[in-house]
């Protein structure tokens, strides 16, 4: 008889149709506030936490509906936004600094259920709330301090090796211009530094008689910039956890943009004060030989270079930087004992080797903190109006701002732990503090966009999407049985299906669901009945030529099948270019329409055959209700 | 219930020369006004920030520019936005806040909006709604901030080069599968068939100065998957039709192949359009124009299916020995 379905195939649905359902049931559980408890700067939590948490909460008859501890978290439910916001601001001051203390919504699933990876879809951020900024590190500065460490190193080598340069001096390209007094001594000046510094290679081409033209290898420069940014992704984590936000991402794009997503975040202007504030600090010898004569006459003799502090004085300084933020383990304000703000700041080995040798050998002089920041401007002329380029483009400039802090006198020889004086205010020390403990960023960022969407759209959002799916789910339905009788039942039990495999799909992988990957959804219900138009016309044509219900059945499905096939795959390519190209939301578009186009080839060919075999099959038939 | 009791015997391929002279026009418009209006980017590829408002009541636009201008932001663009307690400010990237940099803007206008209000938002970390301090007590925000995006100019010009090869590589990689599976006159046929669509597309966007956002772009590249769909649809039949109809001669395989499909065409594009009309309706406001090209893009891939793709493989002289080696092919690969 034909159309009985075989044994496998039945397997096959009931497995794929259970896993199914299981994992898209999280997302039917809804979410309760609460909060989030990590240990800052990645720190872990201690074993007792738990307990002190649960005493503090019952101590002041603080209501919670579950308490739980996993590696790195601890989880409080609670019933309501009010008991949320009056326990975080309690657990906060209870708990004090070595905690970071985040407001979330958590996942009501059983455990068990997310112990095995079934959770809820994850929203992205227009569909929660919250912010997207993309990053763009400054490559250029990141090389060029490299190259201006190496301009050192060898000014340094070749006085060692005796041999007498006029200059040398780091070029704006990135290349770096020795040039030797005696022209006899280019060979070896070469031959030295070929053998003591790898990094470095020689361009010979360019090089004339007595200057050498030196520049950095480029697979030292990939390196930098590999190091540049993976140092920038780490101090941008360590900033983004003072700011207490559950669940937050920081990811590297490409090869110099660094993505930063806040969910849950109101207020973006603290957020950008803290992360896009591209400083770096570094510490430099002031020049005290020649800083008296250089003011006067407005010049910097060669190694050094004049810099202003904040209030427009001015200073000169070694271009040597002794060390930079990089180097600095801790730091904390406090008031010294005559009240004045200070910044304690711990250093690591390295540092502490190099602060002491140089503290030692400089007691009486001054050391200058500087503060370096970069700003993206747009180029104006002499009115004030912006200056265009060819497309109509304002031009943009990027400046490098660098400020003295504070130069206080070496009193002794300092080592790991010393402190800063002399530092405006409480607040201004504070927020130091916090850059240099968070992390310096190797490179300056720049923020370059944002995308911010406040909690009560992103709610709207999931409403009006959520309608959509629904509302664009019942027409077709309803057109679809009007249409198709028995067989338009088939056609929106494989479409309701589909719906679930979607939702499981997104879940099990865990990709963002954001606003366009919602409308991927709406536009696959429409498109996902297409298969089973295409095989119900055909099982209508087979009968028109005749054929028997059962055969009829049998070849439209059969014939049916290279064609969606060929339909879908083209489709697929689409989608999978989309993906390649696309960014945030884009992407969610892509991923919901190519998982879309997947589960529909499953439910309309092979769920949907195994229903109409189920209603048809293993009979004899007289007519198809089609 | 059927659309037609049998298969219909339309003579699609007689009246490809009317065909050609619609298509032809809608191109030229569309053409015409790329060249003349140009499209009206959204800050995805300008640049630039735009702020979208809340306001307790009804709000007056000309208020908040008015506001908005007293207060240093000259550039600033207003206009309702869905409900007339919103609305959408719009700045250049060539805006500049007080110190220079583009990305504090978007503050800088809740700042000011907030003034004759009386309140100032307080860094809070309330999942639900933004709070601020207005006389010494701390409430909800009466105007609250929606959403906000910055886009620099530098990822503006990449996403707009980006755009464009996308669409080049989507449909490189189609020709490039239908010349395989089939022939290199159907794919030569499918892509003039989604060129067509994607230019009608965009050119409407132009022609009715919509925003073209990177929404729209995502829509155009769903549509080409779409319209490509359906000629396959149509592609594969006419393939299977040589194999069948001996006797016949190609334009009356290809008019055969085409009313075939025809129910199923109708029909996909129907429940296809049902969708897309509750997202224009539903959807909200922010997948506005997303749902617009998808509108129609379906209705221009739906007729060019038919009236485009078919013509341009005839025109380009397929003949029934052209299918005789890909048939075989075809077979063999067939899954």
């Amino acid at each position: 008889m034909l159309n009985q379905t075989e044994w496998w195939r039945y397997l096959i649905v009931t497995v794929v149709v259970a896993v199914g359902i299981f994992y898209a049931v999280p997302n039917l559980f809804g979410s309760d506030p609460g909060i989030q408890i990590r240990g800052a700067r990645g720190l872990s939590l201690d074993s007792n936490l738990l307990g002190r948490v649960e005493a503090i909460l019952s101590n002041n008859e603080i209501a919670f509906k579950s308490l739980s501890q996993d590696e790195n978290n601890i989880k409080i439910h609670f019933d309501e936004t009010a008991t949320q916001l009056k326990s975080k601001k309690l657990l906060e001051s209870e708990l004090g600094n070595s905690y970071s203390l985040a407001l979330t919504l958590l996942p009501n699933a059983p455990d068990w259920m997310s112990d095995i990876g079934a959770l809820p879809m994850y929203l992205g951020l227009d569909l929660r709330g919250g912010v997207h900024f993309l990053l763009q590190v400054d490559m250029d500065s990141a090389i060029q301090r490299q190259v201006q460490n190496a301009v050192d190193g060898i000014r340094s080598t070749l006085r060692e090796e005796r041999i007498r340069y006029r200059r040398i001096v780091a070029n704006e390209d990135g290349t770096i211009l020795a040039d030797i007094r005696n022209p006899e001594q280019r060979k070896e000046a070469s031959d030295i530094l070929e053998r003591d510094f790898l990094e470095l290679q020689i361009d010979n081409a360019a090089s004339n008689e007595a200057a050498l033209v030196i520049s950095l290898r480029p697979e030292r420069i990939d390196e930098i910039r590999e190091a540049a940014l993976e140092q920038n992704r780490v101090a941008l984590r360590n900033r983004v956890d003072q700011l207490g936000v559950a669940e937050p991402i920081v990811q590297q794009q490409g090869a110099d943009r660094i993505i930063v997503q806040l969910p849950g975040v109101q207020d973006t202007a603290r957020a950008k004060e803290i992360l896009g504030r591209a400083a770096t600090l570094e510490m430099r010898m002031v020049d005290e030989e020649n800083n008296a004569a250089a003011l006067e006459a407005s010049q910097s003799p060669p190694g050094s270079r004049l810099y202003r502090f904040r209030d427009g004085r001015r200073i000169l300084l070694e271009k040597r930087v002794i060390y930079s933020g990089d180097n600095i383990i801790d730091a904390a304000a406090s008031l010294d004992h005559n009240g004045g703000p200070i910044v304690s700041i711990t250093l690591d080995s390295t540092a502490a080797t190099i602060n002491s040798r140089i503290t030692g050998e400089n007691i009486g002089n001054r050391m200058a903190v500087v503060y370096q920041e970069i700003v993206s401007r747009i180029r104006t002329d002499d009115d004030g109006s912006p200056i265009l380029n060819d497309q109509g483009l304002p031009e943009r400039m990027t400046e490098r701002v660098e400020e003295v802090l504070t130069a206080p006198v070496i009193r002794a020889q300092l080592g790991k732990r010393y402190q800063i004086e002399g530092i405006g205010s409480i607040n201004e020390a504070r927020d130091l503090a916090l850059m240099l403990r968070a992390g310096a960023l190797a490179a300056p960022v720049e923020i370059i966009e944002e995308r911010t969407v406040g909690p009560s759209l992103g709610q709207a959002n999931i409403d009006q999407g959520v309608l959509s799916v629904i509302a664009g789910l019942i027409l077709v339905m309803v057109f679809m049985i009007v249409y198709y009788r028995i067989f338009g039942v088939v056609a929106l039990t494989a479409l309701s299906l589909n719906l679930v495999l979607i939702v499981s799909v997104l879940s099990l992988l865990q990709a963002t669901l954001t606003l366009p990957g919602v409308a991927g959804i709406v536009l696959t219900v429409g498109m996902a009945v297409d298969a089973n138009v295409l095989i119900f016309e055909r099982i209508r044509e087979e009968i028109r030529n005749g054929n028997t219900p059962q055969a009829s059945i049998h070849l439209g499905y059969d014939r049916a099948l290279s064609t969606i096939v060929d339909a879908n795959i083209t489709t697929l390519i689409a989608a999978l270019v989309l993906f390649n190209f696309g960014t945030g939301p884009i992407k969610g578009f892509a991923v919901t329409l190519s998982i879309g186009i997947l589960t529909s080839m499953f439910t309309a060919i092979l769920f949907s055959r195994v229903i109409v075999n189920g209603i048809y099959g293993g009979k004899i038939v007289k007519r198809l209700s089609i | 219930m059927q659309l037609f009791r049998k298969i219909t015997a339309f003579d699609f391929l007689g009246w490809r020369k009317t065909a050609m002279i619609i298509s032809g026009f809608l191109i030229v418009v569309s053409i015409a006004s790329l060249v003349f209006r140009g499209l009206n980017f959204g800050i995805d590829f300008t640049g630039g920030t735009l702020v979208e408002v809340g306001y307790p009541d009804a709000v007056e636009v000309e208020e908040a520019r008015d506001l908005l201008i007293g207060n240093g932001l000259e550039d600033a663009v207003v206009q309702h936005f869905g409900t007339p307690q919103d609305i959408l400010v719009r700045l250049p990237s060539i805006a500049l806040s007080e110190d220079g940099g583009a990305v504090k803007l978007s503050s800088r206008v809740m700042e000011v909006l907030r003034q004759p209000y009386d309140e100032t938002l307080i860094d809070t970390s309330s999942l639900s709604t933004q709070q601020c301090v207005s006389g010494g007590t701390v409430s909800d925000c009466r105007i609250q901030m929606r959403r906000v995006e910055f886009v620099g100019p530098q990822i503006g010009d990449e996403l707009a080069n980006q755009g464009g090869l996308a669409v080049l590589y989507a449909l490189l990689g189609i020709l490039i599968y239908v010349t395989f599976r089939f022939e290199w006159r159907f794919a030569v046929g499918s892509i003039v068939a989604l060129i067509h669509d994607v230019v009608i597309t965009v050119g409407m966007f132009a022609l009715l100065q919509l925003e073209f956002s990177l929404p729209v772009l995502a829509a155009v590249l769903a549509v080409i998957g779409y319209s490509l769909n359906d000629t396959i649809v149509v592609c594969d039949r006419i393939r299977e039709n040589f194999r069948k109809m001996r006797k016949s001669d190609v334009i009356e395989i290809m008019n055969r192949a085409i009313n075939q499909t025809l129910p199923r065409t109708l029909l996909t594009s129907l429940t296809t359009l049902l969708v897309i009309i509750t997202l224009l309706t539903l959807g909200g406001e922010v997948i506005r124009g997303f749902s617009f090209a998808l509108l129609i893009g379906v209705l221009i891939g739906t007729y060019s299916s038919i009236f485009v793709a078919s013509p341009t493989i005839l025109v380009l002289g397929i003949k029934r020995e052209d299918m005789l080696p890909v048939q075989k092919e075809g077979k063999s690969a067939e899954p």
